[in-house]
C-alpha cells in the first residue's frame, strides 16, 4: 500500500488545489512553511510544550467496562473530549497558529460548524494574541448557541452566514471569499482534513497525535492491538486523526460513521463516502452530495459538526482502497446512543461523537465478546444539551 | 484563428480596447439570456462571457451570487446553458466564452462538454477553479478541438506562475485586477492597469481586466493600458434591478453602449 500521507497533494485520484489563482501562491506559502516547521525541532518543541501543558495531553485511553458489558464486547475509549476545550480540535489549532505566527500572519480566519473548531481557533488566537474572526452558519448559530457565546468571551468576532443553507458549507465559502480578499495578511485556520492541499496533509499531521498515543494505551493497556477503530466522519478529522496510528497495522479495522440524518433512501442526510459521487467542493476533489448536474446539494443532519455535503479526501482514497469501510447511523440511533453514554459511562458526549456509538451495537454483534473495539471519543455533548433536550421532546 | 482572438484583433485595428461582458446564463431565466447577449452584442460588447450558474461561487460576490441562485431555483443546467449558446449562435456571431466553476464540468464530462460546446458554437473555458495544476483534462481536449482556455492571472501571482499562464494562454489572459470576490469596490484600477499592461508587454499576450470594473469612467481609466476589459458585477445588478426581461433588455443595451464608449482610443 502507498503512503498516505501525500506530499504532491493527492491520495490516489482525491485532494488536489481547486481554488481560485489568487489563493495558489499563499497555498504555496503554506506547504513550505509546514515542511520547514515539521522539520524544526523548535517548532515541535513548542507544539509538543503547549499540547502537555495547556491543552492537557496526553488524553487517557479508558476501559468503558459498564458500556462494554451492555455491548457484550470490550470497548476503550480514547477521551478527546478531555482537551482543552472540549473536542480534538484544539490539537490542530495550536499546530495552524504556531505556524500562522511563523508566517508573520497577523489575522486568522476560520469556518465553524458545531462550533468546537471556531472555540477551539479563538482560543488559540487568545493564547498567541491574534485577532480571529469565524465564519458561521446562522442555523448553526442558533444551535449551538454557547458556543458562540464562548467565541465571543474569547475575543472572537463572529460572523453568522446566511446564504444558501446557512450551514458548514456556507460558512466555508464566505471564509474563502473573506480569504481571497485578505491573503497577505491573513491565515485561514481550516479546521478539518478538507480543502485544498496543503491543508488535508496539515490538519492530519496534527491530529495523527490521536492515534500515536492511543495505539501506544491500547498496547500497554489491553496488551495488544484494538480489532476495530470507530470514529464519527464529517469532514474527517477526528477520525483520520485516530486512523493514522493504524492505518499499517492492517489487521486492524478502519470503521468511519456518516451521519444518515433522516435515513439515507430519504436523501435527507450527510453521508457523502455512503452516498455520495466524485466532485470537487471547497477546493478538493473526493466525494460530495451533489445533482446529477454537479450541484452541492445541502446535508441534514442532527449534528452541526456532521452537517456538510463533503469530506476529506485521504477518506475518499481509503473508501476505494477498502482500507477502511464507512457506514452512516440516522439521527435517532445517534440520539440513543448518547444517551446511552451518559447512562452507562457517566460521560456526554458530542452528537458527533455519538454517530460513532451508534455503531457500537451493530459491530459488538459482529466481533463478538472477545474483541477489542476502540473509539474515538472526539468531544464532549454541553453544547448539544438544547438540542438534545428538543429533539427529545419532539420524539416524546 | 478562434472568434475571441479575432475580437481582439479587430478592437486592436480599431485602435480601442475589447469590451468583454459578463451574463449569467438563466439570470432571469434562459431565454431572456439569449435576448441579453443579443443586444449586448449590438451595443458593443466584443465578447460573452456566459456564467454557468454553480451552488457554491466561492470567487464571486454577493450581486453575481445572487444571479446564480436566481438561475438555479430556474432549473438552469449545463446542458441547458449549452442549448441557450446555440440559440444565441443562430443570431450572432459574437464570441461566447463559458465561465465558472469546476464541478459541474468534471460532472459533465470535460471531453463530452469539449464536444458539446464545440457543437453549439461556444468559443472557450474559463473555470474559476480550475488553476493550471489542474487543467490539463479540460484544456487539452479543448484546444484540440479549437476551443480557447483563458487563464488567469492575480495580483499575488509570482513570475513562475505569470510565466506558466503566458504558455498556456490561446487567446487572452484574464488579469484579476485586485484580490477579492467579484464586485467589490476597486482600490486602485489605474495602478492595476499599469501592471497588466507591464504584464501584457513581458508575455506578448493579450489581458483583459477584470474585478471592479463597474463604469465607463472605470473603461476609460483601464482601457487604454490593457487590450480588454470585464465588466460584470455591474450588468448583472442592472439586469437584477430591472422589473421585466424588456426592461432588463433595454438597461443593458443602455449600460454597454455607455461602457463601449469609455474604450478610449490608444
Amino acid at each position: 500500500m502507498q503512503p498516505l500521507q501525500s506530499v504532491s497533494g493527492r491520495y490516489g485520484p482525491y485532494g488536489g488545489r481547486y481554488v481560485a489563482e489568487t489563493l495558489m501562491p499563499a497555498l504555496d506559502e503554506l506547504t513550505e512553511a509546514f515542511e520547514e516547521a515539521r522539520r524544526d525541532p523548535a517548532f515541535q518543541a513548542e507544539l509538543d510544550s503547549l499540547l502537555h501543558q495547556y491543552a492537557g495531553r496526553e488524553t487517557p485511553t479508558y476501559f468503558a467496562s459498564r458500556l462494554s458489558k451492555e455491548l457484550g464486547t470490550r470497548i476503550w475509549l480514547k477521551r478527546e473530549d478531555l482537551c482543552h476545550t472540549g473536542a480534538h480540535k484544539v490539537n490542530n489549532t495550536i499546530g495552524q497558529i504556531l505556524l500562522a505566527k511563523r508566517m508573520n500572519k497577523t489575522r486568522i480566519i476560520a469556518e465553524t460548524g458545531a462550533g468546537q473548531h471556531g472555540v477551539a481557533t479563538a482560543t488559540a488566537c487568545a493564547l498567541m494574541g491574534l485577532p480571529c474572526e469565524v465564519f458561521m452558519g446562522a442555523e448553526d448559530v442558533r444551535r449551538q448557541a454557547p458556543n458562540v457565546q464562548r467565541m465571543k468571551l474569547l475575543g472572537a468576532k463572529v460572523h453568522s452566514i446566511t446564504s444558501g443553507s446557512a450551514t458548514l458549507k456556507d460558512a466555508m465559502n464566505e471564509a474563502l471569499r473573506d480569504w481571497v480578499t485578505n491573503v497577505r495578511t491573513t491565515h485561514y485556520c481550516v479546521g478539518s482534513v478538507a480543502g485544498p492541499h496543503p491543508y488535508p496533509m496539515i490538519v492530519g499531521y496534527f491530529q495523527a497525535i490521536i492515534g500515536c498515543e492511543s495505539r501506544a494505551q491500547m498496547l500497554a493497556q489491553a496488551g495488544k492491538l484494538p480489532d476495530a477503530v470507530v470514529a464519527c466522519v464529517g469532514g474527517g478529522s477526528n477520525a483520520m486523526g485516530i486512523f493514522a496510528g493504524f492505518i499499517k497495522d492492517e489487521a486492524v479495522r478502519l470503521i468511519g460513521v456518516e451521519a444518515a440524518g433522516d435515513g439515507i433512501a430519504t436523501g435527507r442526510h450527510a453521508a457523502p463516502l455512503c452516498a455520495g459521487a466524485v466532485g470537487v467542493l471547497h477546493g478538493a476533489k473526493s466525494y460530495v452530495l451533489q445533482t446529477e448536474d454537479g450541484q452541492i446539494v445541502e446535508a441534514h443532519s442532527v449534528s452541526a459538526g456532521l452537517d456538510y455535503p463533503g469530506v476529506g479526501p485521504e477518506h475518499a482514497w481509503l473508501r476505494d482502497t477498502g482500507r477502511a469501510t464507512y457506514t452512516a447511523v440516522t439521527d435517532d440511533a445517534a440520539l440513543d446512543a448518547f444517551q446511552q453514554l451518559c447512562r452507562t459511562e457517566g460521560i456526554i458526549p458530542a452528537l458527533e461523537t455519538s454517530h460513532a456509538f451508534a455503531y457500537l451495537p451493530t459491530l459488538a454483534k459482529e466481533l463478538g465478546p472477545d474483541a477489542d473495539i476502540l473509539v474515538c471519543l472526539s468531544g464532549r455533548g454541553d453544547k448539544d444539551l438544547e438540542t438534545v433536550i428538543e429533539e427529545l421532546a419532539e420524539r416524546g | 484563428m478562434g472568434r475571441i482572438a479575432a475580437a481582439f484583433e479587430n478592437a486592436r485595428n480599431e485602435n480601442r480596447a475589447t469590451l468583454v461582458i459578463y451574463l449569467c446564463a438563466g439570470d432571469p431565466d434562459l431565454d431572456a439570456t439569449v435576448e441579453l447577449a443579443v443586444a449586448a452584442a449590438e451595443s458593443g460588447a466584443d465578447v460573452i462571457e456566459l456564467g454557468v450558474p454553480f451552488s457554491d461561487p466561492t470567487a464571486d460576490g454577493p450581486a453575481i451570487q445572487r444571479a446564480a441562485e436566481r438561475s438555479l431555483r430556474g432549473g438552469t443546467t449545463l446542458a441547458k446553458v449549452l442549448d441557450t449558446v446555440r440559440s444565441i449562435r443562430r443570431r450572432t456571431e459574437v464570441p461566447i466564452l463559458l465561465f465558472g466553476y469546476y464541478n459541474p464540468i468534471l460532472v459533465y464530462g470535460e471531453q463530452k462538454l469539449v464536444d458539446d460546446a464545440a457543437d453549439s458554437g461556444a468559443d472557450g473555458f474559463l473555470v474559476v477553479n480550475l488553476p493550471p495544476e489542474e487543467s490539463a483534462g479540460l484544456r487539452e481536449p479543448a484546444i484540440a478541438r479549437g476551443l480557447d482556455f483563458v487563464p488567469l492571472v492575480a495580483p499575488t501571482s509570482d513570475p513562475r506562475r505569470i510565466k506558466q499562464a503566458g504558455e498556456m494562454a490561446t487567446s487572452f489572459i484574464y488579469y484579476v485586477s485586485m484580490t477579492g470576490v467579484t464586485g467589490s469596490a476597486a482600490s486602485d484600477l489605474a495602478s492595476a492597469a499599469q501592471r497588466a499592461s507591464a504584464l501584457q508587454r513581458e508575455l506578448g499576450r493579450p489581458l483583459a481586466i477584470g474585478f471592479g470594473v463597474k463604469t465607463k469612467a472605470d473603461v476609460a481609466t483601464v482601457s487604454p493600458q490593457v487590450e480588454g476589459v470585464v465588466v460584470g458585477s455591474a450588468v448583472v445588478q442592472a439586469i437584477e434591478a430591472a422589473p421585466s426581461t424588456e426592461a432588463a433588455v433595454t438597461a443593458v443595451r443602455a449600460l454597454v453602449s455607455d461602457l463601449a464608449g469609455g474604450l478610449s482610443r490608444r
